[in-house]
């Protein structure tokens, strides 16, 4: 520390001034990049026409809903028991060695890499349970990488609703499931939901996890038993083996809308649940 | 008769909350079976160390791999963690509020881009720049570490945002009140205070980077040979997975599992420190 005291103070400020104006810039310029060359690509027929020629020329539409129905089960399996969870670590036990395997469990969960979520959906959902390259398959290996999110924004959710409520409830003679529907639940509801449409974006940037168990089949999928490929999957695709560069980027620019309007739903969402319980 | 129906809630609760354990122990079991066979033809140390990796000849050896997962994570750790851990201080003591509210949701949309738009900006953009202004095939340990650097901002500097704000505010206002500067605040009071939670950070992130795929795959230029430098290509773990799961069958998919077992048991470890360090507060 040889400098003076207030020179550091300027020297420090500067930098981190910088770095973080930089780190914006950065984002802006990877966002601006994509959506400047893809925006003149998302027309409404590349929005609703399947693709043809392996994606050289059509629009997006099988894999969109692709996307839309492996998140919809990854969604609807992950939730119940997220939420669940969540429940019985708060509301149902105090601090103890169970708690901490569960907890312990949730954040293995959360740091296992996508590519050995794939390496597993596609030995246990595709070949033992005979799933096959499936929606179910994808939506399912989705559902298990999505549980500690929905646990730990559902969770946080829970605590922050004011004891008195609980109080309440059970002194006006309610018991414990109708304290937890009623007087819990409603107001836990925001940031659980936001909880939950986070585990949408995490379902729809996925790409490793999901091509190893929904396949990358480009037809229009009609059962959950088909195989299908899902819009990063195809952007991927599309990117990495030079079939359509306007097609790639018209893709990841969907891509990139939709993460943004669901960020910013889920800050809505957080930010009217904590005007509420404050 | 209440007593009785809570009890029962509380058994279907924890039942539904042992989802998590039998996940994470069914996703080791079946990874375990398929790939452990593999190791025990081959031999651990020949498979851990060995440099030949050509499943047509059955060749598994797996070391240059593991070094460039190594050296591809410390690259993005020794550029991302200083960036992250200014922005952590920026928006924790220096920002103004409107500039921090902005700024946390551009780090939210950093983190929700799909890691293959990372890597399709990295392989249009930094790939040839390296290659232009550098040398080398631009494809190389240099252009992973730069887009795994991106990418790891957001977990390392959430978790130190959360830590340093947990701080109690006494300690800010107590190095204040002694008369010694913001940065000198910064710097020997609350950094120190909170270096347990910025180690986790950093763990967490570097847990990341070892565990990222796809925008690897498209910047690494996957060879799979011992680099020399950083300006050259190499495979990491994940990309080994990645690439050839497509069309490995047999012993190849086998050793595939294997991989996947090595980059599971080094997560496992850093993520257990993590929450040691985390816990041990």
């Amino acid at each position: 520390m040889l400098m003076r005291p207030k020179t550091a103070e300027k020297v420090a400020q500067t930098i981190i001034w910088s770095v973080s104006i930089l780190v914006v810039l950065l984002l802006f310029f990877i966002v601006s990049f994509i959506l400047i060359k893809g925006v003149p690509t998302l027309t409404w027929d590349f929005l609703t026409q399947n693709p043809t020629q392996s994606g050289r020329s059509g629009g997006i539409l099988s894999t969109i809903v692709s996307t839309l129905m492996v998140t919809l089960v990854a969604i609807l399996v992950a939730t119940p028991f997220g939420v669940g969870t969540a429940f019985y670590l708060t509301e149902f036990t105090y601090e103890s060695k169970v708690t901490k395997i569960i907890r312990f469990s949730a954040e293995s969960l959360a740091a296992i890499p996508s590519i050995v979520y794939g390496l597993f959906g596609f030995i246990f959902f595709v070949i033992y349970l005979k799933l096959g390259w499936s929606i179910l398959s994808g939506g399912l290996t989705m559902a298990v990488m999505i549980l500690p999110t929905i646990i730990r924004t559902s969770e946080e959710a829970i605590l922050s609703v004011p004891r008195a409520y609980r109080e309440v409830s059970f002194s006006l003679g309610g018991n414990k499931w109708q304290t937890i529907t009623r007087a819990v639940l409603p107001s836990a509801f925001p940031g659980i939901t936001a909880g939950i449409i986070l585990g949408i974006g995490r379902c729809v940037a996925e790409t490793a996890a999901v091509i190893l168990t929904a396949g990358s089949s480009l037809h229009m999928p009609e059962s959950l038993f088909d195989p299908s490929r899902t819009m990063a999957v195809h952007f991927y695709i599309l990117a990495r083996e030079g079939i359509s560069m306007e097609r790639a980027y018209g893709t990841a620019t969907l891509l990139i809308i939709i993460i943004l309007g669901i960020n910013l739903t889920a800050n809505m969402l957080v930010n009217r649940f904590i005007a509420k319980t404050r | 008769m209440n007593l009785k129906k809570d009890k029962m809630l509380r058994l279907g609760f924890f039942l539904v909350a042992l989802s998590t354990l039998s996940a994470l122990a069914i996703i080791t079991i079946f990874i375990f079976v398929e790939g452990v066979p593999l190791i025990n033809k081959v031999g651990l140390v020949k498979f851990i160390f060995g440099m030949k990796w050509a499943p047509s000849q059955g060749l598994y050896g797996i070391f240059p791999m593991i070094v460039g997962t190594v050296t591809v994570t410390f690259g993005a750790a020794l550029i991302g963690v200083p960036v992250a851990l200014c922005v952590s201080i920026f928006l924790t003591e220096f920002a103004p509020k409107k500039i921090r509210t902005f700024m946390r949701s551009a780090i939210q949309l950093l983190a929700g881009i799909p890691s293959v738009v990372y890597g399709f900006w990295g392989l249009t953009f930094i790939v040839p720049f390296i290659r232009d202004y550098l040398g080398g095939p631009g494809l190389s340990i240099l252009a992973g570490s730069l887009i795994l650097a991106i990418m790891i901002l957001p977990t390392i500097i959430s978790i130190t945002e959360v830590s340093l704000l947990s701080l109690p505010s006494l300690y800010k206002q107590g190095s204040l009140a002694l008369g010694a500067t913001h940065w000198q605040t910064i710097y020997h009071v609350l950094i120190p205070s909170a270096k347990s939670g910025i180690m986790a950070a950093i763990i967490l992130g570097i847990g990341r980077a070892i565990g990222e795929t796809m925008a690897v795959i498209m910047v690494l230029g996957n060879a799979v040979a011992l680099p020399n430098s950083i300006l050259d290509p190499a495979r990491t773990l994940t990309t080994n997975i990645g690439i050839e799961m497509g069309y490995a069958s047999g012993a190849h998919q086998q050793a595939l599992f294997a991989t996947g077992i090595v980059l599971l048991v080094m997560i496992m470890m850093l993520n257990s420190i993590a929450q040691f360090i985390v816990r041990k507060r």
